[in-house]
């Protein structure tokens, strides 16, 4: 066995000799392998940087219909009026310094059998490997009276940036007393604790400056996301389940679910008898599926999501050096959040280079944490450690879970500044 | 005879095992640590304001602290809940590599005449462990120097309350210190770690 080894040992060595003597052209043409990552986002831009990272040889270009991109999470803050627009904004500069490129475009097409990718201005992009990270897409028309023609009057303000203006503007503007309605939206979708951080940050800005006034969540869910510790902190910020509570909050069962939407009237109807409310502000956060062009090239199943191995993200439906992450990916037991998209853009780079050198990809190691701010100095938190187990990415037993109930005001208020810190350091970690 | 064969054979094998370990860890690290640097900042220096700087650390203290949050003898918001996830090879492999790591330093809120105030206390009372000016992570010392400010601040709060154990010494110097200067010391001695950017050659 060590005998073999050892004459294996000198084969590899005199190998590697003669390669570096005489081997250059062929280096040459072994390298310029290209890649190809469709959307700039938590998961795009994460990608494109480790893929260059770990191998610099390899050509990554990053594609993005957006000069920018903001960041949806944090962007709660930004109705708040605790953060501004501007720093949930990050360009793709230090992307590019580092070697990638970076070309704004809207990716229409992706041909799987001539690798090949075309944007809607025409230019065309070959790929060894495509890592499609496209985000979000709402079901336009799930609820009537809601489409996209709507969004200036009724924004979602699901995809950070002008969105999240608009509603921010239009809580600034709103009278005090007013009602601001947010329709949450059924499973799955983006950022799960999300509409309910978004209700108790509205909330917090409206305590301190339109103190008269409520938030309305009208939901097509019976339980969410942190639901016990959000329900907490209401109580003791908001006063929730009194009768001046500043957040209500109706599920299907209480006639929560929307039917309808007036946008003239600005008036939602929800539940069995089509119960009448009447919003100031409105917030939609329609239905939702994978981004388009994962539509557009087939990459998703019949519930408008993509299945894809869960070791390499690899699409299970064109499996052709197709990889898909973030959002838009079914990554069993992972939530569709920012902090997902990082770490599964982590472990699909790893799998992309190591496919393109030939290698082992190593073993997969997964990982969320999700901060959700619901007032003054208190935040809580849920997180998890995941491994591969089979097809199923699992959280570890044992470990993870939401902050304790019980935990202290001091630790509610910690939980603010480590939120803030992860803010840093993960939108460095992406765009920096 | 055959005992030492048997012995010289099992250490060869040994040691391809140990190579072809080391090829597995090449590939896993970065899986592993891309899990930390989202929080704790690139190559483990965080951007703050209060998520600790990792790099540098003593790799016992590295895994004392990791022991401690996962037998919940430490206290902490998340990080107790995320170490539990991980086995005692993950965390060998994250220590190995985050004490090659640099600590950067950034700029804080440090009030000059508390970090004056906190040099004379540190001189008094800490040095002795906390060497070099809290450069130095000597004995599960850390780093203190150019840690972010909240984060030591939370630390000596735990410490104090009792919530976090400390060492017999430096109970006895903290109890002291606190005894002589009062709550103050505290907060100078937090200004003046975190006044440290440079290390006095």
């Amino acid at each position: 066995m060590s005998n073999l080894n050892r004459r294996h040992f000198i084969q590899l060595a005199a190998g590697t000799a003669a390669a570096s003597v005489i081997g250059f052209p062929a280096i040459i043409r072994a390298a310029s392998k290209q890649v190809v990552v469709v959307g700039g986002g938590s998961g795009g831009a994460t990608a494109a940087k480790y893929i260059h990272l770990a191998d610099p040889s390899i050509e990554v270009t990053l594609i993005d219909p957006q000069p920018q991109h903001y960041t949806c999470f944090m962007s709660n803050e930004v109705l708040a009026g605790e953060r501004t627009i501007d720093a949930i904004k990050f360009g793709y500069s230090n992307l590019a310094k580092q070697g990638i490129k970076v070309v704004q475009g809207l990716v229409t097409d992706i041909d799987p059998t001539a690798k090949k990718v075309t944007t809607q201005s025409g230019d065309t992009f070959t790929y060894d490997r495509l890592v499609v990270s496209p985000g979000i897409d709402f079901k336009w028309g799930a609820i009537e009276g809601y489409d996209e023609s709507i969004i200036e009057k009724i924004p979602h303000a699901w995809q950070a940036g002008p969105q999240t203006t608009l509603l921010r503007d239009q809580l600034v503007a709103m009278p005090d007393g007013g009602t601001v309605i947010i329709v949450s939206p059924p499973d799955p979708f983006r950022c799960p604790p999300g509409p309910y951080e978004r209700a108790s940050l509205i909330a917090h800005y409206l305590k301190q400056h339109k103190p008269k006034s409520k938030v309305l969540i009208l939901d097509a869910k019976e339980k969410f996301s942190k639901q016990d510790l959000f329900i907490q902190g209401w109580k003791t910020l908001y006063g929730y389940g009194t009768d001046n509570s500043m957040i209500e909050w109706l599920p299907p069962s209480k006639e929560g679910k929307v039917v309808r939407v007036d946008a003239k009237e600005m008036m939602v109807y929800a539940g069995e008898f089509e119960d009448k409310h009447k919003g100031d502000v409105i917030n939609v956060i329609p239905p939702q599926q994978a981004g388009k062009i994962a539509h557009l090239a087939g990459l998703v199943d019949d519930k408008g999501w993509c299945p894809v191995d869960k070791k390499t993200f690899e699409s299970t439906i064109l499996s052709k050096g197709i990889h898909v992450i973030g959002d838009a990916c079914i990554a069993t037991e992972m939530p569709k959040s920012g902090y997902a998209a990082n770490s599964q853009a982590k472990v699909c780079a790893a799998a992309v280079v190591a496919a393109l050198q030939g290698k082992d990809m190593g073993t997969p190691s997964y990982l969320n944490t999700c901060y959700s701010i619901i007032g003054k100095d208190y935040g809580v938190s849920v997180a998890a450690v995941y491994r591969l187990e089979g097809d199923v990415i699992a959280a570890v037993k044992g470990a993870g879970g939401l902050s304790p109930f019980d935990a202290s005001a001091e630790d509610r208020k910690r939980e603010v500044l480590y939120a803030h810190s992860w803010f840093k350091n993960i939108t460095q970690d992406m765009f920096g | 005879m055959t005992g030492k064969k048997t012995r010289y054979t099992l250490l060869i094998a040994m040691s391809l095992m140990l190579n072809s370990t080391t090829w597995a860890t090449t590939n896993n690290l970065s899986l592993l640590i891309g899990n930390c640097e989202s929080c704790h900042g690139p190559q483990g220096s965080s951007l703050g304001p209060a998520t600790p700087t990792i790099a540098g650390m003593a790799e016992d203290t590295f895994l004392e602290a990791m022991e401690e949050y996962q037998n919940g003898e430490r206290p902490s918001t998340i990080m107790g809940r995320i170490a539990k996830g991980y086995t005692e090879e993950d965390f060998k492999q994250m220590a190995t590599y985050f004490r090659k790591q640099p600590f950067a330093r950034y700029p804080q809120g440090v009030d000059a005449s508390k970090a004056q105030q906190g040099q004379k206390l540190h001189e008094e009372y800490c040095e002795k462990c906390h060497e070099d000016n809290g450069f130095t992570d000597e004995d599960g010392s850390s780093i203190l120097a150019g840690q972010w400010m909240p984060y030591l601040q939370f630390s000596l709060t735990d410490f104090q309350a009792g919530n976090r154990e400390m060492s017999k010494k430096m109970k006895k110097r903290l109890e002291k210190m606190l005894q002589e200067h009062g709550e103050k010391s505290l907060e100078d001695i937090v200004h003046f770690y975190s006044s440290q950017t440079e290390m006095k050659k």
